[in-house]
């Protein structure tokens, strides 16, 4: 359904101190267009050629008049200027406690850094009730950072730093566009801030720019393993549905056909997404495929699970080095391939850089290395 | 009329055949490729720059219909780049700039001061073919490959970035603008030597020092625009640092350099429409211009300070925070003389005999248009509340107000208007005055939701916005609209080309106006006027007092008539 907003949220203090600016110009502009469109309907009706009203005495110059209509719209307008300009300043001016994150701008992405050193790519974490300060800069032409909800806007411009700050007061998630003019694919450069609550802040930023400790492969495969219910049928025992998992890794399997095939990593992945090509002596054809259902990184997590189910050896402690692995696409599985170039040619850049899936579904701008369902 | 004018009547018999006049004088293509009559080159204008609005009304189509869906229609990125930059260039250099200018402007004003031509005849034929040659470049430009930066050509993307048509295009806007400097030059002197005796300044129609107002403009900005565009196809050839930081240039300055051009060309656009508005509402409410003197010195206001804002458009770019508030006070002054402009225009409607004709339901357009145009560039001239708004369809929605509201439609206010002077011919009044409804209707629907959109904060010049899905009603709604907007500006394609054909034939004065072109006959001949006019009365001398005394008295006499007839019965 189409839907008729009126205003952008207003999620920070510089758009406190902006709306109240706004409304009242808005205002003035009502009730000035309000009496020249009056005055022209109604003159133009009374005094129509023919009609009856009086006409003596008609007025061709006033001067009491004249200074009237200038002095008044000069004085409104030297006190909204007055006003504008004590937001522009308040806007131009970061506090001196502010954090600084930087922001590089190119054709056609943002790139963000924070102070420890974590990554991301057209996604900005900010913490909320923070004063924080933006230094900009582009590798190549002109762009603009421009987040609406926040009332905020700044020239990303080759060659020098600009900065905008702002103070967000609303956790959420919020439009980032570029706003000048940059060519070809200037209307997909953008993303999303995302605002957190201070705490929640200092835990992504420690964890290297995910909300919780990064998962070890095996992790994450037993995310997937618990989400797909594959636990409903394969028990730590063999039974009437489906064999076991445990210890399945390395052991030949013997097949309804006869044939034989040892269970290694191309096995498994073919017994999840292709089950019946290789059904187990004893066992008919009741699970369902997973074809086009997971996601390869999914797949491999799952057989690295899959893998240490039965071993002696306890899942691999979490590490950083891997965090790109722990990307839970399960959720991501209807996400769109169209401008997926887009995504992979940031991904050939930076492999820690987050695919920006911007499909044609409403933003799903994917934050960095971090799964939709933690 | 009360001014003394030496006709024919009386003096030489009633010629039996159609008088000569400057349509009908000579019908050879040479003699209208090489004339140097103003009136023609006004024709010659009239064609070429419709010619102009109908591709950028085309392109502004496409962009139209490929925005109702967050993820496009029908076109590519790269080409809904170039259809808005087409959009652009071609209606900004191609139409707005020109358009009042040179085609009523050419027409009208040496009438209008009862001069024979333009100064410099030739130089005006010289400035049509500049124009031509220009926009004939530009067209070959966008045939060849187009060009993608946007009509501000901003740096480096346009001088270094961009691998489209870019150098050609600017070499035909170079070229367009001379024929703008020319322009201004022809109507400066004229104004200055070649007024009838007796035309003091002060007796000058408004719609003549709008157009002084504007030609000095013209003059003093085009040349640096010229230049600007110059040196980014210089760096664009030879790589020389001027603009981009790669090479060691500076990027902001070609900001600097195009708006001082730009933001006085924006004045260049509407300050004719002012000129137009000020003859319509005066003539048609049958009364001296209110506060003639406020009216005409807020143009020349105008056009100074308008030199003096460009820095406006660039609160974002990175220029010091203490110039763009220094710029922001001065875009609140040149509010100023606009809002009593508007305010005398509405005053002089008081105790005046207003006919609705058409010309003059455009007039009452523009004014609605134009105030809500105007006041919406207040947000956009304070500093603050520019933030928010600058380069979304807040500002698009505001500069179409100004544009599309104010400089089309008194373009279309002038078209009807003169009309009958230019060609001899009466258009049906009353699907004229359905059209000028139609447009304000259209109009508001267009653009009136882009100001909603802006402030949700919708960038323009952007193609998809599937991430925002939010922005689609508006998009939609705005399409509609054009749609009505575009119905509109074809209608008089037809009733005006029929009444070519089948239109009765126009007085001199079919308006029952005053001013020095009204004295003359419709088509007026070559000469003008065959003998020199001698101004002896005041601008715009209507009597609205008497004239209402008259109006009452034929009021009654039909009561009368009628209550006659119902005694009868």
């Amino acid at each position: 359904m189409l839907k008729f907003p009126l205003a952008p949220p207003q999620a920070s203090n510089i758009a406190k101190a902006y709306d109240p600016l706004f409304n009242t110009l808005l205002a003035l502009t009502v009730i000035f267009t309000l009496i020249v469109c009056v005055g022209v309907i109604f003159f133009a009706i009374r005094y129509r050629e023919g009609s009856k009203a009086d006409r003596s005495r008609p007025l061709y110059e006033h001067l009491t008049l004249e200074l009237t209509w200038t002095i008044i719209p000069t004085i409104l307008g030297l006190v909204m200027f007055v006003w504008g300009t004590i937001v522009f300043i308040k806007m131009k001016n970061p506090p001196k406690d502010s954090q600084e994150i930087f922001v590089i701008g190119k054709q056609w992405m943002w790139h963000v850094e924070h102070s420890n050193g974590v990554r991301e790519n057209n996604t900005l974490h900010v913490p909320v009730g923070r004063n924080v300060k933006l230094t900009m800069i582009s590798e190549d032409v002109l762009h603009a950072f421009y987040i609406p909800a926040f009332r905020v806007q700044m020239g990303v411009v080759p060659g020098r730093y600009t900065t905008l700050w702002f103070n967000c007061n609303k956790a959420g998630e919020y439009h980032i566009f570029c706003n000048m003019y940059c060519g070809t694919q200037h209307s997909e450069m953008g993303g999303k801030v995302v605002a957190m609550e201070p705490k929640e802040f200092e835990e992504w930023l420690a964890n290297g720019g995910q909300s919780s400790a990064p998962m070890s492969m095996e992790q994450a495969g037993a995310k997937v393993y618990a989400k797909v219910h594959c636990d409903n049928c394969h028990g730590k025992e063999d039974n009437l549905h489906a064999p076991s998992l445990y210890g399945i890794y390395g052991k030949r399997r013997v097949f309804a056909d006869g044939t034989s095939l040892i269970a290694d990593n191309e096995y498994l992945r073919e017994s999840i997404v292709q089950p019946y090509n290789h059904i187990t002596a004893g066992y008919g054809q009741t699970m369902p495929a997973y074809q086009n259902q997971l996601s390869e990184v999914d797949l491999i997590n799952l057989v690295a699970y899959i893998k240490s189910l039965g071993s002696t050896i306890e899942p691999a402690p979490s590490s950083l080095v891997n965090r790109a692995s722990a990307i839970t696409e399960a959720t991501h599985s209807n996400s769109s391939t169209t401008l997926k170039t887009n995504a992979e040619q940031y991904n050939e850049e930076d492999h820690n850089a987050t695919p920006t899936h911007r499909g044609k579904a409403p933003a799903v701008g994917a934050i960095a290395a971090e799964g939709k369902d933690r | 009329m009360s001014s003394t004018v030496i006709t024919t009547d009386g003096l030489l018999p009633k010629p039996q055949a159609e008088e000569v006049n400057y349509l009908n004088v000579e019908h050879t293509i040479s003699s209208w490729l090489l004339t140097g009559d103003h009136k023609r080159i006004a024709i010659l204008y009239l064609i070429s720059t419709t010619f102009f609005f109908f591709l950028g009304s085309v392109a502004a189509g496409l962009i139209r219909y490929e925005l109702t869906s967050p993820a496009g229609v029908a076109l590519e990125s790269d080409t809904y780049n170039k259809v808005f930059t087409a959009h652009g260039v071609i209606m900004v250099f191609g139409f707005l700039v020109v358009a009042i200018p040179a085609v009523f402007g050419n027409f009208v004003l040496p009438l209008c001061i009862g001069a024979r031509d333009l100064a410099f005849p030739r130089l005006n034929l010289g400035s049509w073919y500049m124009y031509m040659t220009g926009g004939s470049i530009i067209l070959a430009g966008m045939i060849t490959g187009g060009v993608d930066t946007g009509w501000t050509f901003y740096t480096p993307y346009s001088s270094m970035y961009s691998n489209t048509q870019v150098s050609l295009v600017l070499v035909g806007i170079f070229i367009a603008g001379f024929s703008t400097i020319t322009t201004g030059i022809n109507f400066v002197v004229t104004i200055h030597k070649m007024r009838a005796p007796g035309m003091t300044w002060f007796r000058l129609p408004l719609f003549v020092w709008a157009m002084y107002a504007t030609s000095l403009q013209m003059i003093l900005a085009t040349p640096v625009v010229a230049i600007t565009l110059l040196l980014v196809v210089v760096e664009r050839t030879f790589k020389l640092p001027i603009f981009s930081p790669e090479l060691g240039g500076d990027p902001v300055l070609f900001q600097h350099l195009f708006w001082f051009y730009s933001h006085p060309a924006v004045y260049i656009m509407i300050l004719p429409g002012f000129a137009v508005v000020s003859e319509l509402i005066a003539n048609f409410s049958r009364k001296r211009i209110f506060g003639y003197h406020f009216v005409a010195f807020s143009s020349l206001a105008i056009a100074g300070l308008g030199f003096l804002v460009w820095g406006h458009h660039m609160f974002v770019s990175s220029q010091s925070m203490y110039e763009s508030i220094v710029f922001s006070l001065l875009s609140y002054l040149v509010a100023v003389p606009s809002a009593v402009k508007i305010f005398n225009w509405t005053a002089t409607m008081y105790k005046g005999n207003v006919r609705l004709a058409s010309p003059m339901i455009y007039a009452l357009a523009f004014l609605m248009i134009f105030t809500i145009g105007g006041l919406t560039g207040l947000f956009l001239g304070s500093a603050g509340s520019d933030i928010h708004l600058t380069a979304t369809y807040f500002v698009v929605a505001h500069f179409h107000y100004v544009m599309v509201g104010g400089v089309s439609l008194a373009y279309m206010g002038a078209l009807h208007y003169w009309w009958p002077k230019m060609t001899g011919r009466m258009y049906a009044e009353g699907i004229a005055k359905a059209n000028a409804i139609l447009i304000f209707v259209g109009f508001n629907l267009t653009f009136f939701p882009q100001f909603i959109v802006g402030y949700l904060g919708m960038p323009r010049r952007y193609h998809y916005y599937y991430f925002a899905p939010e922005f689609q009603a508006y998009h939609i709604m705005s399409t509609l609209g054009s749609s009505v907007l575009g119905l509109g500006f074809i209608l008089p394609a037809f009733y005006l080309t029929y009444s070519l054909f089948k239109g009765k034939k126009a007085p001199a004065n079919p308006w029952g106006a005053h001013g020095l072109e009204w004295e003359t006959s419709s088509p007026p001949p070559v000469t003008n006027f065959l003998e020199t006019p001698i101004v002896m009365d005041e601008v715009y001398d209507f009597d609205p007092v008497s004239e209402h005394a008259e109006n009452m008295k034929a009021l009654e006499k039909a009561e009368q008539a009628e209550n006659t007839s119902e005694g009868q019965h």
